[in-house]
């Protein structure tokens, strides 16, 4: 089976300084890639290219054989799902209206919609009595679960997640980690996550990307980045990672 | 302009409808042709209100001074006495709105003085005969009556007292006082027959000159403030205040005999009606006149004292306070709520652009602001001599919108720009398209600031609109220009006071719509 997303080439500048030079990457069907690096390597560019939030100066990406165009983004986006660190909930919706805004705007039966969110909900573990509530009434974890709803809403074929977890605290944080990995594995959620912690990259990446200043440096499994790094900074970056706790 | 089109009609029906055809077919042409979309949403609505506004025949205009109020006045009677329907647009401002109010069709006829003729409107330092006056006028379309009988000449005043103590008694006496301070109004400091060429006649030493409103004048010359002024001789007050005129002992001044200017195609009728005036006033009953004006506050009662000796007007004359208070009110409410909406619908698509920087971006915001440093006196002068604004309630509309825009647009720009980047992208990526994103989110998340901009622009153009009764649109400037020019405190207030009440009330009760309008997510 072909990769669902196949970036072929893509390199993107921003005003000053080249963010991603010319990148092949393919993402796999069923399968959780991770995208790790410091800060600045252009793992968000990545991200925010395949979304189309950016377009790339060179280069093509495919999304499921065809070529992502600004004529077809705008319906490709609905079978991508999207969730940021800040959860990016609108204030001015409660959870239930900033769930079911897509769903609304595609026109979706109310039957339909009333079913997909008891079922989300049950999947998010969200309790029903908070739907009413708006954003700024709910915790953080609660927030990102929201979010979460909102992005399998319309039963997206990718799911981009760009560090969902960072603004949580540690306990909660932990258990959202568990919980989203049983999500995923439940649905074959094809998955694209960013994020900058080597641990919440071993635990969800089938593969890891392991990015810097622009360039992947080094692609497969966490072993493979440890035992066969590519060249000294995949040591450097997986060393310093380990924190003194590990020394 | 439908009113007079209406009478042609009546006389030679076939050419009046052809006629009038033309003229709608060319004005559709032309606003299609040259106006963009929101200056066509604004013919509609102000027309409407300009034909509810006069639904007379024939409309006297008059100047913002006792004597011009009064004449208008004893016009509108002796129309009306003679069964021609007559409004009277009261003080509409100087010599140069007036009469372009009468060139532009927006009145019909006004009293106007043979000096301020020649020297202002036809632009000439001769002394014309009357013969002449009319054969130039003709051109303008624009007639005159017979003079009226009295010669109300500009007058340079001065306290009795201190000019029996001082001894002045001529104007050529002034050169021996280069201490005195002289309040003139604005019209006078700037006319051809005004102050430069008196000062240079007389040689006048005097430095400490300003400009001063006419009424206020009078009050300044009393308290000392200044110690001579410019007046009309007619003028009520000088008696009043216990003033002097200056002999004009050079001869400076050229004769300022009271005429009615009136546009020839006015019907016949209302032309022998407004002609019977003729001759019917000396400078003793003038003055007179005047000084019932004053005393009584009420134009109308005075204008019946000319009327005494013939028959009682059947028109009423009293109308009661609270009627009126209600006129006013309700057609400040008028101008201020109609320019409000426009501003809203132009301003918020404008504040939506501006959002997105740029140079159409910038260019909106600076257009903007640069509106609101116009003086609104200005801004009002500028837009009468524009041909669709003229002296009308559309004019004031008009400017208010201007004014209210800036509020709206600035609001609108900064409250979209301040929507956090994450949820703009998020708005992107899931979706929706660019309208969806701006009517269901960006939008309302920016609506705070949007309404706090409505209402700033509401707050403003209630205060702004007492400037409209300077063009004769009426509204709660209307007592706040008659007390101004009367010197009388309480029917300032008579305006003032509503016109601040209804300041607050509109605040308050945006204060109500923000709580059903700002989404309940956001007031948390």
């Amino acid at each position: 089976m072909s990769a669902l997303v196949e970036l072929v080439d893509v390199s993107k500048r921003y005003a000053d300084a080249p963010a991603l030079h010319p990148t092949n990457l393919a993402i796999e069907r069923g399968k959780t890639t991770v995208l790790i690096g410091p800060s600045g390597c252009g793992k968000s560019t990545l991200l925010r290219l395949v979304i189309g939030l950016i377009t790339p100066d060179s280069g093509t990406i495919a999304f499921d054989g065809s070529q992502i165009t600004s004529a077809n983004i705008g319906t490709l986006r609905r079978r991508i799902g999207y969730v940021i660190q800040e959860g990016g909930l609108f204030p001015h919706l409660t959870a239930r209206a900033n769930i079911l805004l897509m769903a609304r705007y595609v026109g979706r039966s109310s039957e339909e919609m009333r079913a997909r969110l008891l079922e989300s909900c049950e999947l998010t573990r969200f309790s029903e009595n908070l739907l009413s509530r708006y954003p700024i009434e709910l915790s953080g974890g609660q927030r990102q679960r929201v979010s979460l709803m909102r992005a399998l809403m319309l039963s997206p074929e990718l799911l981009l997640l760009d560090e969902p977890l960072g603004a949580l605290d540690p306990l909660v944080r932990a258990a959202l980690q568990k919980e989203l990995k049983e999500i995923f594995a439940r649905l074959r959620q094809t998955t694209l996550f960013v994020t900058h912690d080597l641990a919440e990259a071993a635990y969800f990446g089938d593969e890891i990307v392991l990015m810097n200043e622009g360039r992947i440096v080094q692609q497969g499994t966490v072993s493979d980045l440890r035992e066969r790094p590519a060249d000294p900074f995949v040591s450097e970056f997986i060393n310093a990672q380990r924190g003194p706790a590990s020394l | 302009m439908n009113r007079i089109r209406k009478v042609r009609k009546e006389e030679t029906a076939e050419s009046g409808i052809q006629e009038a055809r033309n003229c709608d077919f060319r004005i559709q042409s032309f606003l299609a042709s040259l106006l963009p979309d929101f200056l066509l949403i604004f013919s509609c609505i102000p027309v409407f209100l300009v034909d509810s506004a006069s639904a007379a025949d024939v409309v006297i205009g008059s100047k913002k001074f006792t004597e011009s109020y009064v004449l208008g006045e004893i016009a509108k009677r002796t129309l009306n006495d003679a069964g021609i329907p007559a409004e009277h647009r009261q003080g509409m401002g100087g010599t140069i709105i007036v009469w372009q109010a009468l060139r532009g069709r927006q009145i019909d006829a006004y009293p106007e003085y043979t000096g301020t003729i020649a020297q202002e409107i036809l632009k000439t330092d001769r002394k014309l005969s009357l013969n002449e006056i009319r054969e130039a006028l003709a051109k303008s379309d624009v007639g005159a009556t017979e003079p009226l009988g009295f010669n109300n000449t500009y007058a340079l005043v001065m306290r009795r007292s201190q000019a029996k103590r001082l001894g002045v008694r001529t104007i050529s006496d002034l050169r021996d006082h280069p201490e005195f301070k002289i309040g003139l109004t604005h019209e006078f400091l700037d006319r051809q027959d005004g102050w430069q060429p008196l000062r240079a006649r007389y040689a006048l030493p005097q430095q400490n000159v300003i400009g001063i409103d006419h009424a206020l004048g009078y009050a300044a010359l009393k308290n000392s403030s200044i110690d001579v002024k410019d007046a009309y001789s007619t003028d009520a007050k000088i008696a009043e205040y216990d003033l002097v005129t200056l002999e004009d002992d050079l001869q400076f001044f050229p004769r300022y005999d009271a005429v009615f200017l009136y546009r020839l195609s006015l019907p016949a009728p209302a032309i022998t009606a407004l002609r019977k005036i003729e001759g019917t006033l000396d400078e003793t009953r003038m003055t007179r006149l005047n000084a019932e004006a004053e005393r009584t506050k009420n134009y109308a009662t005075a204008a019946n004292l000319y009327f005494q000796d013939g028959v009682e007007s059947t028109t009423p004359v009293g109308e009661s306070f609270w009627h009126k208070l209600a006129r006013w009110t309700l057609r400040h409410l008028e101008l201020a709520g109609f320019s409000l909406l426009l501003a809203v619908i132009v301003g918020i698509p404008l504040g939506i652009i501006a959002s997105r920087g740029g140079p159409a971006g910038s260019a909106i915001l600076g257009f903007a602001s640069v509106v609101q440093t116009i003086p609104s006196l200005a801004l009002l002068a500028l837009l009468v001599p524009l041909p669709f604004f003229g002296i009308s309630v559309r004019t004031a509309i008009a400017a208010l919108f201007l004014y209210g825009l800036l509020p709206i647009v600035r609001n609108t720009a900064t409250g979209l720009q301040d929507i956090p980047r994450a949820l703009r992208e998020s708005a992107i990526a899931l979706g929706l398209s660019p309208m969806a994103r701006l009517w269901q989110v960006y939008l309302p998340m920016a609506s705070r600031s949007i309404l706090a901009g409505i209402k700033t622009s509401a707050v403003i153009n209630i205060g702004t609109a007492t400037l409209a009764a300077l063009i004769g649109a009426g509204g709660l400037g209307e007592p706040i220009l008659s007390g101004l020019n009367l010197n009388d405190n309480a029917t300032i207030l008579e305006g003032a006071i509503p016109a601040a009440l209804l300041a607050l009330l509109v605040q308050w009760g945006f204060d109500l719509l923000d709580r059903v309008l700002i989404p309940k997510g956001l007031r948390l």
